[in-house]
């Protein structure tokens, strides 16, 4: 176990200290006392595994391609921005436009986040990025999305008295597909969704994808099956197609 | 006073003390200096209240001049118009970082209006704190190189260009002792960075601090001048500032329904709403439609009383609250709370438009 302790450090110098340990080849990276620091593990290849005490800035894990992260507490905006594969874990909530371009790998929340979460994702072949919320999620979940998974639970919310998804959930969504406990209303959907029940082949995904969540939190799988889920799906793959060619 | 303009992003943080226990400012210098990175250089600034306590019951302006001449024109229109308790430069520490810098000065006053002005007040039923405003628009609208940063009692802000941490430094705010604090890491896009532009804005004790830009600034500027207000600090920001004088003390607005107008319902979540709130929502909408701010802004607004933070109706900009106590923190990043409480009761990022409103009890 390498430690770096990021007390007062800049983000710069962490990141250089993080990189420089794993070119040496450190698989296991803890990072104390983090602070707001931005930039963290973006781009890193391979499969070191890196625990964050301390709640990291904005941009953690863009680009990453392979390893793992756990975050012990809260984290900020911009997760996971075109991350490539991996896995991201937040013992916390999370902010907006989390997992933007998404292509790979997985992130798991324990609570909410915030806005525009899943903001285009997309998949290819056997590339396709998971994003699972354990809390609410705010408006615009799934914009734009064109492939991968999002899953939201809303077992854990900082706020009891808050619906689990906002407004205009999968606005110009054209590909992927969403899983959302509970009812979904349509009215606060983007005109290009359409709501279903789940089918096996869903329901045997589903139960696949909460597994490895519910043994990364220690929850119980079945509690969180016992509610029904609602399938948001892209009603077109090309829902702008003629829009400009009349 | 004017820089290049820049692009791109604004950072900023604020807290309150329910209690009204002071604290010096190194607390909140801590939070902003974290978020060195979301500014530029080109404006850093701050809101204190309570720091005034011995001369409490006094306006306290603070005025930056380009030059002596703006000074001697601008404190004849003050001895003028009102009584100067105490006036004094603000002072300042001389730091490498803050190169140059316009004449400060503060005046602590109340309004003296002359026989014909009062008879003109009484006519339309105004009072002292709508004299000093017009002052204040006298003042930053007609004499060349003047400024009022700040006019309100128990209170002020300090701004200028550079970093928050250096202007703080600047001003010596570690000195100062405050029950709310706001601060601002400027990171100017449409407007140029020069010393009036840096936030907060202020106006009698209203204070703001605003990360977004204001793209209804056309349309919110015609209508504050319709009321007298002078739009004249090159800053969009500016008209917020405005906006919640007018519709709070003026019009004598909730802070609730003010916010409203500001980051007002959609048509489409009016038309689900109940009966009354349906008729509340579309007034609003109706009466204060050139007071809507468009464009995305999270903002935090301070006052005599209290803090309030709030989004935009669609949230396209960071806002993260947290509770401790009798302390209740607001920041665009999380970390910048953690730096100075680390264990936070509850943290929570409001919903877009939704405000956060902390008063302190009212006092017996």
């Amino acid at each position: 176990m390498t430690t770096i302790d990021a007390k007062g450090v800049y983000y710069k110098q962490l990141n250089e200290q993080i990189k420089e340990a794993v070119a040496n080849g450190a698989k296991r990276i803890k990072l104390t006392n983090v602070m707001g620091q931005y930039y963290i593990a973006d781009g890193i290849t391979g499969d070191a595994s890196i625990e964050i005490e301390g709640v990291p800035g904005q941009d953690l894990a863009a680009f990453m391609n392979g390893p793992t992260i756990v975050v012990k507490n809260n984290a900020q905006d911009t997760i996971g921005n075109t991350m490539d594969s991996g896995k991201i874990v937040i013992h916390g909530l999370a902010g907006d436009v989390l997992g933007y371009g998404m292509r790979g790998g997985k992130m798991h929340i324990l609570s909410d986040v915030g806005y525009r979460v899943g903001i285009h994702m997309k998949s290819y072949k056997e590339k396709v990025p998971v994003i699972i919320v354990g809390g609410n999620a705010g408006d615009f979940f799934g914009e734009y999305m064109a492939g991968g998974v999002l899953i939201l639970l809303g077992i854990n919310p900082v706020r009891e008295e808050m619906p689990i998804c906002g407004d205009y959930l999968g606005t110009g969504m054209h590909g992927g597909v969403m899983y959302i406990r509970g009812k979904v209303d349509i009215d606060r959907c983007g005109a290009e969704v359409g709501l279903d029940k789940l089918d096996a082949m869903d329901k045997k995904l589903l139960k696949r994808y909460l597994e490895d969540y519910c043994k990364d939190f220690d929850l119980d799988i079945n509690e969180i099956l016992k509610e029904e889920f609602t399938k948001v799906y892209p009603k077109s793959k090309r829902p702008y197609g003629t829009l400009y060619c009349y | 006073m004017f820089y290049e303009k820049d692009i791109s992003g604004c950072g900023l943080s604020g807290f309150i003390d329910k209690s009204k226990k002071r604290v010096s400012g190194e607390e909140i210098i801590k939070s902003i200096a974290l978020q060195h990175d979301r500014g530029n250089g080109l404006g850093g600034g701050f809101a204190a209240y309570g720091i005034y306590p011995e001369f409490k019951d006094y306006y306290a302006f603070h005025i930056m001049y380009d030059n002596m001449n703006a000074l001697a024109t601008t404190e004849e229109l003050l001895h003028k118009d009102l009584l100067v308790k105490h006036y004094e430069k603000i002072p300042v520490r001389r730091t490498l970082k803050i190169p140059t810098h316009p004449i400060l000065r503060r005046y602590f006053v109340k309004a003296k209006p002359s026989e014909e002005e009062y008879e003109l007040l009484d006519i339309e039923s105004l009072d002292e704190d709508d004299f000093i405003v017009r002052l204040v628009m006298r003042i930053n609208s007609e004499v060349k190189g003047a400024f009022v940063f700040s006019s309100g009692k128990n209170m002020g802000a300090f701004k200028g260009v550079g970093f928050p941490e250096d202007v703080a430094d600047f001003f010596k705010l570690d000195e100062y002792h405050g029950y709310i604090w706001t601060a601002h890491n400027r990171f100017p896009t449409n407007t140029p960075g020069w010393w009036g532009g840096a936030h907060p804005f202020t106006l009698l004790d209203w204070s703001i601090v605003h990360n977004g830009e204001v793209s209804s600034y056309g349309i919110n500027k015609r209508y504050l001048e319709m009321f007298g207000y002078k739009c004249t600090l090159f800053t969009d920001t500016e008209v917020v500032t405005y906006i919640l004088d007018l519709l709070i003390r003026k019009h004598k607005l909730s802070k609730e329904l003010a916010c409203k107008v500001l980051s007002s319902a959609f048509w489409k979540d009016i038309d689900n709403m109940d009966d009354i709130d349906q008729k509340v929502n579309t007034a609003l909408r109706m009466v204060y439609g050139s007071a809507l701010l468009n464009g995305p802004f999270a903002i935090l607004f301070a006052y005599k009383n209290g803090l309030i933070g709030l989004n935009d109706r669609v949230k396209l900009r960071p806002l993260i609250v947290g509770y401790k106590g009798d302390r209740v923190y607001m920041s665009s990043e999380e970390s910048a709370i953690r730096i100075i409480e680390p264990d936070l009761d509850t943290v929570f990022a409001p919903k877009a438009g939704e405000p956060v409103i902390v008063e302190f009890e009212a006092e017996a």
